[in-house]
């Protein structure tokens, strides 16, 4: 034994503990240990560890990993935990799933339910492009109005968010308009004279001929008219645009339809299928058909 | 026992000896299940390596420091699969050097933005956040749209990634340069790309400016294609579990 610990212990005058005996320079070190409420709690969390060990997944080995003993997973707990919501949704859900749209249309509590549901993932994945209103802006479109590009039903509102558009899903909506300026299918004053006719289309059953585009009703009828109809009454079948109304998408000035034509604009809009089951994908189209123009 | 560590701490050589004992029981424990970390990824259909120009977006992603802000990792919690989607596997990062998985999130989580916006989207949103998405707090972007997507190292980054265990073939490598060129240049011939990284690679002009293959090409190539690679069809967690460690080879 060292000197150290046979010395007589010496009291600290001041404090009245006990010095460790050490001296540096005159100064004296307190011996005062861990207080053993805290000793203990760590011995009780060396035996924790141990438990947590037994129970839960804990160390790797050469092949793998221990399990525990219950093979607890954080799989089955966030299973668990999405059984809880779907058992608190309960037949409703089932039923969305099963129901045709129509009859889910038909149906009031089914209904509000839906819509319910729908308005809130339309929050998480609709309302980047399509606004949190619904409203929409330039090249994304308003889902408030009655103008539809690939049709309002409930039926085609919910193939439209299914498969999307230009979006790499195999029935995706995907025709493409023409860009008459870049392809050179029409000269600028023909251009001209058409965005001239397209920008008064709304003014009248049949649109006028303005003194600034003698031709463009013929220019339309030859190029357009196909598939805008030949009022510009547009059609949902192929995504053709109304254009005898004062919605735009991409602008209805003179200026931004002459761009239209000129570059046939080509929006894209994501599929959603497989990345939202079925039953969200019904409960968005059940949401947006609610939104003020659904047909 | 206790009362003898005075003769530990007055024998330096002593000390010196259980230092080094302590602390190598501590490195051990944290270093040696590491030699084995390849039994915790899953087994999955599907993953592949980034392709040059999604690489190069990475590259872009890092040095903007959007890791920062943005989080790429969903766990397995009822909300965060509610909102983002299926959560991450280990193996959706094994490629992933350094891996990008975030701690804050001050934006949302992007490990599977590929596919959810348009490209267009992404470029207005990259260009001024505000414009698309009002209350934003993120800043703008729009200078990727001015600067080339710097391609002259990107063969040497290719093999640097191999070194560390990136599988990329020989091809990869040599070709590294034309595959970017070609994934943004929907014009031209893709088909070496394609064959090389898989029929799903996302072969367009991203960012609307065909002439050039910018920053914004690489960034926005490399945003979709987050998160898209595994095949969750096939993918199920609670048998995967048990065969993932023990079929190791």
């Amino acid at each position: 034994m060292m000197d150290d610990n046979n010395k007589p212990k010496e009291k600290d005058a001041v404090s009245g503990i006990e010095t460790t005996g050490h001296e540096w320079d005159g100064l004296k070190e307190l011996n005062n240990p861990a207080p053993r409420w805290w000793l203990w709690i760590f011995v009780l969390t060396v035996i924790w560890s141990a438990w947590y060990w037994v129970v839960y997944p804990a160390w790797p080995t050469l092949a793998g990993w221990t399990a525990g003993k219950y093979g607890w997973t954080q799989h089955q707990e966030l299973k668990s935990s999405q059984e809880e919501i779907t058992t608190l949704k309960g037949k409703l859900l089932e039923r969305v799933r099963t129901a045709s749209l129509e009859e889910v249309r038909h149906d009031p509590e089914l209904y509000e339910f839906a819509r319910a549901g729908g308005a809130a993932s339309f929050k998480e994945n609709c309302a980047a492009c399509h606004g949190t209103g619904a409203e929409g802006r330039k090249g994304y479109p308003n889902l408030n109005d009655d103008d539809w590009l690939w049709g309002g039903s409930l039926e085609q509102v919910y193939k439209t968010i299914r498969v999307g558009v230009r979006s790499g899903h195999p029935d995706e909506h995907n025709t493409q308009m023409p860009s008459f300026g870049r392809d050179g299918v029409l000269k600028p004053g023909e251009m001209d004279e058409v965005a001239e006719y397209a920008a008064h289309l709304h003014e009248g059953g049949t649109a006028p001929q303005t003194e600034a585009s003698p031709r463009g009703k013929e220019i339309f009828a030859a190029n357009c008219s196909a598939c805008h109809g030949k009022n510009g009454e547009g059609n949902p079948d192929m995504g053709a645009a109304r254009l005898n109304d004062e919605i735009w998408l991409y602008g209805g000035g003179k200026e931004d339809i002459y761009s239209s034509v000129a570059n046939a604009h080509a929006g894209v809009m994501p599929t959603w299928e497989g990345r939202l089951p079925d039953d969200t994908i019904k409960e968005l189209a059940v949401y947006v058909h609610s939104l003020g123009g659904g047909k | 026992m206790l009362q003898k560590h005075h003769k530990l701490e007055k024998n330096s050589i002593l000390m010196l000896i259980f230092i080094v004992i302590v602390v190598s029981i501590g490195g051990l424990i944290e270093v040696v299940p590491l030699f084995r970390i390849e039994t915790t990824i899953e087994k999955v259909q599907g993953m592949r390596p980034y392709t040059p120009l999604e690489l190069v977006g990475q590259s872009i992603y890092i040095r903007e420091n959007c890791s920062v802000c943005h989080s790429q990792q969903i766990r397995p919690l009822r909300d965060e699969v509610e909102r983002y989607g299926h959560y991450s596997l280990a193996a959706e990062s094994m490629y992933d050097h350094p891996f990008l998985w975030g701690s804050k999130r001050t934006g949302p989580d992007l490990a599977r933005a590929g596919g959810k916006y348009s490209d267009e989207w992404h470029v207005a949103h990259l260009k001024n956040p505000r414009d698309v998405v009002p209350e934003s707090i993120m800043p703008q972007y729009g200078f990727l749209m001015q600067q080339g997507a710097g391609l002259t190292d990107i063969k040497r980054r290719l093999e640097t990634l191999r070194a560390v265990g990136v599988p990329y073939t020989d091809d990869m490598v040599k070709d590294a340069y034309n595959d970017a060129m070609a994934q943004a240049h929907p014009a031209g011939d893709a088909a070496g790309l394609t064959a090389r990284y898989g029929k799903k690679v996302n072969v367009r002009d991203f960012d609307g400016q065909p002439d050039m293959t910018t920053e914004m090409d690489a960034l926005v190539a490399y945003l979709q294609a987050l998160g898209t690679f595994v095949d969750f069809k096939g993918y199920e967690p609670d048998m995967d579990e048990k065969t993932a460690g023990g079929n190791n080879d």
